[in-house]
């Protein structure tokens, strides 16, 4: 029964490193921007969320009306500026840009807040209660929201990228830039609607995560972005549904290294992400581009 | 180590090709100097100088490692800190089963070498930011590993056995001496090894990858080769650290901050040459040294720095110098001499750009 349970909340917590990695996966499939400062984007997510809530003492549950549009603005402006030109300038200057702007937030938070970890709704009914089956089997509704939620902007990103008039111009760039500019299409301001979408996403990832844990200037590299890039890789790379999968596998995976023991939940994950390294490196879903 | 040399080069007609544009014969001389008056540092100054240079040491030869990874080889590596760590700990096993930390230095270097074989074959499909990201991975699992091992101090680490006895003055003179070798090695080599076929082979990965490979450059090879290298320097790096704290801690030694540090050198300075780094290293260390009292300023500023340096003075500060002034220290590449010309850069190392900072392709590739 305890085996069931690591599985069920493994299962669970793979919507959360979903919900981490669809902005990731998202970027990289548009505009090919591996983003290191994934992690600590989400971070500043969850510290807006901290301040909006202490401002105007809404419910944890709902910042997300406040913090998502705050960061979607957020990334489309660093798109439009510190990214896009430094995609201008070859995938290396991405890299080392991103890298940059990762160590440069964590210090700064740690500079000007503290190091002191931080929860969101701690409060909250449906953010710590949770229901039972059996005697075994305790769940988190808040895992359950969470997973609820990761499945819903994974179905909403599928929609928006099939059916609605930009995110034909999001997969036409995506597909083939030159071609979509020769129809019209200015693939700069497609790229900052796709990095607000990714922000947007990121900053939902960062509030979840702050809810269902606590999250310090550190979490940001130290646990999301390499969690969200396992589960990139593990689901493979571009599907979004993949990236659900992988999220899900990277999740049961740690599940069942905490259960074997506590210290081994981090680890197992990572051993997972290496084994599809090395036997499967197309990713559990072998499809290869996004769409 | 020009090709055409003699009088005859000077006649109208006749194309030189030299190393470099000016007579560098007195660089070889004054690196020598140089090396000297460090060496006997631990005479002349106090210890708390010797100190900050060890740490100097440390960080000139992670950045010269990873300006080599990320400069020549287009491996943007956020995992070196696994090297670094390993260096340490290696030092730190050897310790505690009675070898002496500065004899067991050495066999750091050679084990994180060899360490560096596996991790490679696990990242070596990747590329740039997957590469990234994938040792970051690596990096991260190799820490989790060393802590399960409790006999080595688990998760809180140990302090550096075999000194007792040793006299505190003595031990930081040679702590230093450890440092400079380490370093003087990392730089000599890296000379050495750009100049031969490697530097060779890497130059036309860096212009034309495909081109490259059909001419029969063995890509792969050179790539695992640069991340061997870089992973016994950065070993070697790990091993002074744990020297010179006389600790290791996980946490510490398996901080990504090495990483952060030693890219910021690298870029800084300018990838893509040798003596980036050595300028990268100057700005870290008065910029770490004046700010120390405030923090993570100094990573802040350096951070900033190094976004600035990446996207509008892509070769760095030594670029700049270079730009305007032509020297070259540690030549690697070739200068064309023509008639018609005073001297024109052809087949140097050109490059805004170095390798994987890539071409640009405004829009002629699709």
């Amino acid at each position: 029964m305890v085996w069931v349970n690591a599985i069920i909340q493994g299962i669970l917590t793979g919507g959360l490193y979903a919900l981490f990695a669809c902005g990731l996966s998202l970027m990289f499939g548009v505009m090919k921007v591996v983003n290191l400062a994934h992690g600590d984007l989400a971070i500043i997510g969850a510290y807006i969320a901290l301040g909006v809530i202490t401002i105007t003492h809404i419910p944890a549950l709902w910042s997300f009306l406040i913090v998502v549009p705050i960061m979607a603005v957020l990334g489309y402006a660093m798109q439009r500026t510190l990214i896009q030109s430094s995609l201008d300038r070859g995938a290396l200057t991405t890299l080392l840009v991103t890298f940059g702007l990762s160590v440069v937030i964590e210090n700064a938070l740690l500079q000007f807040l503290n190091a002191d970890s931080h929860s969101l709704g701690a409060g909250s009914s449906i953010i710590t209660k949770s229901f039972s089956i059996g005697s075994q089997i305790q769940i988190a509704y808040l895992l359950v929201l969470i997973f609820v939620v990761a499945v819903v902007v994974l179905l909403g990103l599928q929609y928006f990228l099939s059916a609605s008039r930009y995110g034909r111009m999001i997969r036409a760039v995506a597909d083939d830039r030159e071609a979509a500019q020769m129809s019209g299409i200015d693939y700069r301001h497609v790229f900052g609607i796709a990095a607000a979408i990714a922000f947007g996403t990121v900053a939902l990832g960062g509030i979840a995560y702050g809810m269902y844990s606590q999250f310090a200037p550190t979490t940001g590299t130290d646990t999301i972005l390499l969690f969200a890039f396992a589960a990139v890789v593990i689901g493979g790379l571009g599907s979004l549904w993949g990236t659900l999968l992988g999220g899900v596998v990277l999740g049961v995976a740690q599940q069942i290294g905490a259960q074997i023991n506590l210290s081994y939940e981090v680890l197992a994950g990572y051993l997972v992400f290496l084994a599809v390294l090395v036997l499967r490196p197309q990713g559990l879903t072998a499809r290869k581009a996004q769409s | 180590m020009s090709v055409v040399t003699d009088s005859q080069a000077r006649s109208e007609e006749k194309i030189r090709v030299t190393r470099s544009r000016r007579n560098v014969a007195w660089t070889g001389i004054g690196a020598l100097v140089v090396v000297v008056v460090l060496a006997l540092f631990p005479y002349i100054v106090y210890s708390g100088t010797t100190t900050i240079m060890v740490q100097a040491f440390i960080v000139l030869t992670l950045a010269c490692m990873w300006n080599l990874l990320a400069g020549y080889a287009g491996l943007v590596s956020v995992g070196q800190q696994a090297f670094v760590g390993l260096g340490a700990y290696f030092v730190l096993i050897l310790a505690i089963n009675g070898i002496a930390p500065f004899a067991a230095l050495p066999f750091a270097v050679v084990g994180s070498g060899v360490a560096a074989l596996p991790m490679w074959w696990l990242v070596a499909r990747l590329r740039s930011g997957y590469f990234a990201i994938a040792t970051w991975v690596l990096a991260a699992t190799v820490m989790l590993i060393i802590e399960r091992f409790s006999s080595i101090g688990g998760g809180t680490g140990l302090p550096l056995p075999g000194f007792t006895g040793w006299d505190p003055t003595l031990l930081t003179a040679y702590t230093y001496w450890a440092g400079l070798a380490v370093t003087v090695v990392a730089l000599a080599s890296t000379y050495l090894l750009l100049r031969g076929r490697l530097g060779l082979v890497l130059t036309a990965i860096r212009d034309d990858e495909v081109a490259a490979r059909s001419s029969g450059a063995r890509v792969g090879l050179a790539r695992m080769l640069v991340f061997v290298i870089a992973g016994a320097g950065c070993g070697a790096a790990g091993a002074v650290l744990a020297i010179s704290q006389l600790q290791v801690q996980p946490a510490a030694v398996f901080s990504v901050q090495w990483t952060a540090i030693m890219a910021f050198a690298a870029i800084i300075g300018g990838l893509g040459t040798i003596e980036g780094p050595i300028l990268g290293t100057i700005v870290y260390m008065v910029l770490q040294q004046t700010l120390q009292s405030y923090n993570a300023w100094y990573l802040i500023i350096l951070g900033l720095v190094a976004i600035a340096v990446a996207l509008f003075a892509r070769r760095g500060l030594w670029g700049l110098i270079d730009d305007h002034l032509h020297i070259r220290l540690f030549p690697v590449g070739y200068w064309l001499w023509t008639p018609e010309s005073t001297g024109r850069r052809g087949l140097g190392r050109r490059g805004p750009g170095g390798r994987g900072i890539g071409p640009r392709r405004g829009g002629k590739h699709g």
